[in-house]
């Protein structure tokens, strides 16, 4: 296996990865060498640094100003101060909203992490078909989430076959019109979500699995450390920089969740199933009301903010690489 | 050292059994879409289809609704195009640019573009949506390109970054020496370098794009020029519950996308976790 580890071993170094361990300085060093020639001309960034500030910057904090206002989209918009605010937090629809939305991006955070984690320590190293596995439990990654959306509809439906399994395993009292049920809809929502993502958080748990030396681990089973033990000390703290990406990454969608919901429930039943995303859409766009949407969406915004810096904090690099 | 032990066995069931509950929704698709509609209905969902049949497939691709199918597929394809060429170009240029030069400008210039990754698209989109509207951009497959090339510019300049930074600058200075300019010099020399980087941006964009629903079904929904997605939810619809077509119009749209990443898999799985990684 010294093989892989060497391969590690070169390539870290160009990766300017998140562990540039002690042996790597020299390949280092090379890169910081004052370089003799003007690189390119400060312009070149123009095109894409105008289409960043233009949408993600001007178009934002337009959008943030609406908040303050009743705008329709039709005519003059009239400033209304913290009327807009004052309204969602007496608002049934977007509190109840809330609620689904931190449901959903914990459960996410918290099911993708797991199922993703135990799907690469099991794929990592030994299996013979393991290529073949990875590159099957990616595929739903890259399927579109309504295409996926309308597979589980169908398998939640009531003549689909989840009932029917039911009924054929004996156990036909336990059948339910699963997305119709405010019990059981946000769950299967919650599932799709999952499902579809589980492939990605595994993918990047693997690449963190790769810079583990098996060594190390191999050492520590000698001196007697258990399975559980060599997991908590060696492989959990090497793996710290993929923890960090993969809740990120799985915090942010999990708070954004709008397909899933858009194509099997539309927030149905009685909202049982509304997000921040859906009800921000139905107001903004069905109802046109720009404003209210607005002061929605920056709610939303502040508490994606919120919830990515407390996560960061959370899982930040407590120097065990360096 | 890594001896194939019956444990090793036994690992090996135990992760193809869970790959297989986890894989079946896949099953049913299939299944669902090769049964005729009175098999569908008369035998329990989870049955294999006794009499397979692609009906449904002639159907959906010859019926009226098919035209919006093919409309949809094409006008993905020229989103995903557009945006991922525009991507590659002002992305790489930019990164390369910001990352090279060392000046305060550029160091703040390139950290204001990442903060555009965590932002949310939603407090923005309306007023994207009359400025696009001013612009002519709305309801056209290049205006949507377009969109999508400033939605997804921090992403691509934030996977280039991290590849530029670690290049070393000595093929640049050589290239400099033999008195290419350095227009020249970016594209002969520097580019080819950044491959790695390129595939990363192409395959990880043009997923997002060909996939995403949300920006499409605000910017052509209810235009001429659907994307696949929008497309697929107006068939659907409320309350159309016919899911041997529903299913036959999943598969067609889901093949381009897998045969796409079942040939460049490799390529596909190093670009999402490895542009993370850089």
């Amino acid at each position: 296996m010294s093989g892989s580890l060497e391969k590690t071993a070169t390539t870290s170094p160009k990766k300017s990865g998140l562990n540039r361990g002690p042996g790597l300085k020299p390949g280092a060093s090379a890169l910081k060498h004052k370089s003799l020639v003007v690189h390119g001309a400060w312009w070149w960034a123009f095109p894409g640094l105008a289409a960043v500030l233009s949408v993600h910057y001007v178009a934002t904090f337009l959008g943030a100003s609406y908040a303050f206002t009743d705008f329709t989209g039709i005519g003059e918009a009239n400033f209304t101060g913290v009327e807009n605010f004052v309204r969602l937090f007496s608002d049934y629809e977007v509190m109840a909203s809330l609620g689904n939305t931190a449901f959903l991006a914990i459960g996410f955070l918290v099911a993708t992490n797991i199922f993703g984690l135990l799907l690469a320590l099991a794929l990592n190293r030994g299996l013979k078909t393991r290529y073949f596995l990875r590159t099957v439990l990616f595929l739903p990654v890259v399927l579109s989430s309504i295409s996926v959306s309308y597979i589980f509809k169908y398998i939640f439906a009531v003549d689909g076959p989840l009932n029917a399994i039911l009924v054929a395993t004996g156990n036909p009292d336990m059948q339910r019109i699963w997305l119709a049920e405010p019990e059981t809809a946000l769950v299967a929502v919650l599932i799709v979500a999952v499902w579809q993502n589980i492939g990605m958080a595994m993918v990047i748990y693997l690449a963190g699995l790769a810079i583990v030396p098996q060594e190390l681990e191999e050492a520590a089973a000698l001196d007697g450390a258990g399975i559980w033990k060599r997991f908590w000390h060696i492989t959990m703290p090497m793996i710290q920089p993929a923890i960090a990406i993969n809740t990120t990454l799985s915090l942010t969608t999990g708070l954004k969740i709008f397909d899933q919901v858009k194509a099997m429930t539309n927030g149905g039943p009685f909202g049982a199933t509304d997000t921040l995303s859906t009800v921000i859409y139905r107001n903004t766009f069905e109802f046109m009301e720009y404003g209210y949407g607005a002061a929605i969406s920056l709610v939303f915004t502040v508490v994606i903010l919120i919830a990515a810096a407390i996560q960061l904090f959370l899982t930040r690099d407590r120097g065990v690489n360096n | 050292m890594n001896r194939y032990t019956k444990l090793t066995l036994l690992r090996e069931i135990i992760v193809w059994i869970a790959a297989i509950i986890l894989l079946s929704p896949l099953y049913f698709l299939v299944n669902i879409a090769l049964k005729s509609r009175t098999e569908g209905v008369e035998t329990p969902a989870y049955m294999p289809a006794m009499k397979p049949t692609f009906e449904n497939f002639a159907y959906v691709l010859g019926s009226e609704t098919s035209s919006t199918l093919y409309l949809g597929l094409f006008n993905s394809m020229v989103i995903v195009v557009i945006g991922v060429f525009g991507l590659i170009i002002f992305g790489s240029v930019a990164a390369y640019v910001l990352v090279r030069r060392t000046s305060k400008f550029s160091k703040v210039t390139f950290y204001m573009i990442l903060v555009g990754i965590v932002v949310p698209a939603q407090l923005g989109l309306v007023p994207i949506y009359i400025g696009a509207q001013t612009l002519g951009l709305l309801g056209s497959p290049a205006g949507m390109g377009v969109i999508y090339i400033a939605m997804l510019m921090p992403l691509s300049v934030f996977l280039y970054a991290g590849f530029a930074r670690a290049l070393p600058t000595e093929y640049e200075e050589a290239a400099n020496i033999d008195g290419a300019s350095k227009l020249r010099t970016y594209i002969q020399v520097v580019f080819p370098l950044l491959a790695p980087a390129t595939g990363t941006v192409a395959t990880m964009a043009g997923i997002i794009i060909w996939n995403d629903f949300f920006t499409p079904l605000i910017f052509l929904g209810g235009s001429e020029n659907p994307t696949l997605p929008v497309v697929i939810f107006s068939y659907v619809g409320e309350f159309n519950i016919e899911w041997n077509n529903i299913f036959s119009v999943l598969i067609i749209a889901m093949i381009p996308i897998t045969i796409v990443y079942l040939i460049f898999q490799k390529k596909f799985i190093q670009g999402f976790s490895g542009g993370i990684k850089s």
